[in-house]
């Protein structure tokens, strides 16, 4: 029988987008059986249009070109800033885009699940997200993550 | 290196891209079918053995030459 991975991803930073997907596809290429339940910030990553954003703000381990103190951060545009170079420094080493790893994600049976309380909470639409997801709660997870080989919270 | 039938060259392409590829490629392969993966990843010297450890199509062949990693990967019986 496959082995089984389930993820929770609770993150909709663009740095926080990349270990549920990376680890999901990765997975399905193993022959595990994967699912990742969004939650939270974490349904940002379902939308169609991804505008993942990654903040030094409040990370003081992201690295900088120059040292930016914390007060200097909250400037407008100093995310955006942040957010360009890492793209183009993923873009450099070769690393896939969010949008690539989701796809393969999509491709290879990696079921999607959207977390219905949040998408209530927040007024979501279920058609700004992407084609291809389900939707379930607290006890569809915990069913699938009952008898998973692996689980995890990001 | 052997013979092989396919080749994919994922030079450049960083972690888990080149485990990707290779997984693509194999299961548009027939049994006993190899497939020679290219790799610059570093990381691939581990996850590529891992990887055909776990979806059962043995590593024939593994080698470093000029900066780059070569594997031959032979397709398992019933993998895809």
């Amino acid at each position: 029988m496959a082995k089984k991975l389930a993820i929770i991803a609770s993150k909709g930073t663009l740095d926080g987008a990349y270990p549920p997907f990376l680890l999901a596809s990765t997975a399905a290429a193993l022959g595990f059986e994967a699912k990742i339940f969004f939650t939270f910030y974490g349904l940002q990553l379902l939308n169609k249009e991804l505008k993942l954003k990654v903040s030094p703000l409040g990370n003081p381990a992201m690295p900088m070109p120059v040292p930016v103190p914390s007060i200097v951060q909250i400037i407008p545009g100093l995310e955006g800033f942040a957010t360009w170079m890492m793209k183009r420094k993923l873009k450099k080493k070769g690393v896939a885009s969010v949008e690539e790893l989701r796809d393969i994600c999509l491709e290879s049976g990696v079921e999607l699940i959207a977390c219905q309380m949040t998408v209530d909470l927040f007024d979501f639409k279920h058609e700004d997200f992407i084609e291809g997801i389900s939707s379930g709660g607290a006890a569809t997870f915990l069913e699938f993550a009952s008898d998973a080989d692996i689980t995890l919270y990001i | 290196m052997s013979e092989f039938d396919v080749e994919i060259d994922s030079s450049g392409l960083n972690c888990p891209l080149p485990v990707l590829k290779a997984r693509k490629a194999l299961s548009e392969m027939s049994d006993g079918q190899r497939l020679h993966l290219i790799a610059t990843d570093k990381g691939a010297n581990k996850d590529i053995p891992a990887f055909c450890k776990m979806t059962g199509n043995p590593l024939i062949e593994s080698e470093e030459t000029e900066g780059k990693l070569h594997f031959i990967i032979e397709k398992g019986e019933a993998n895809g």
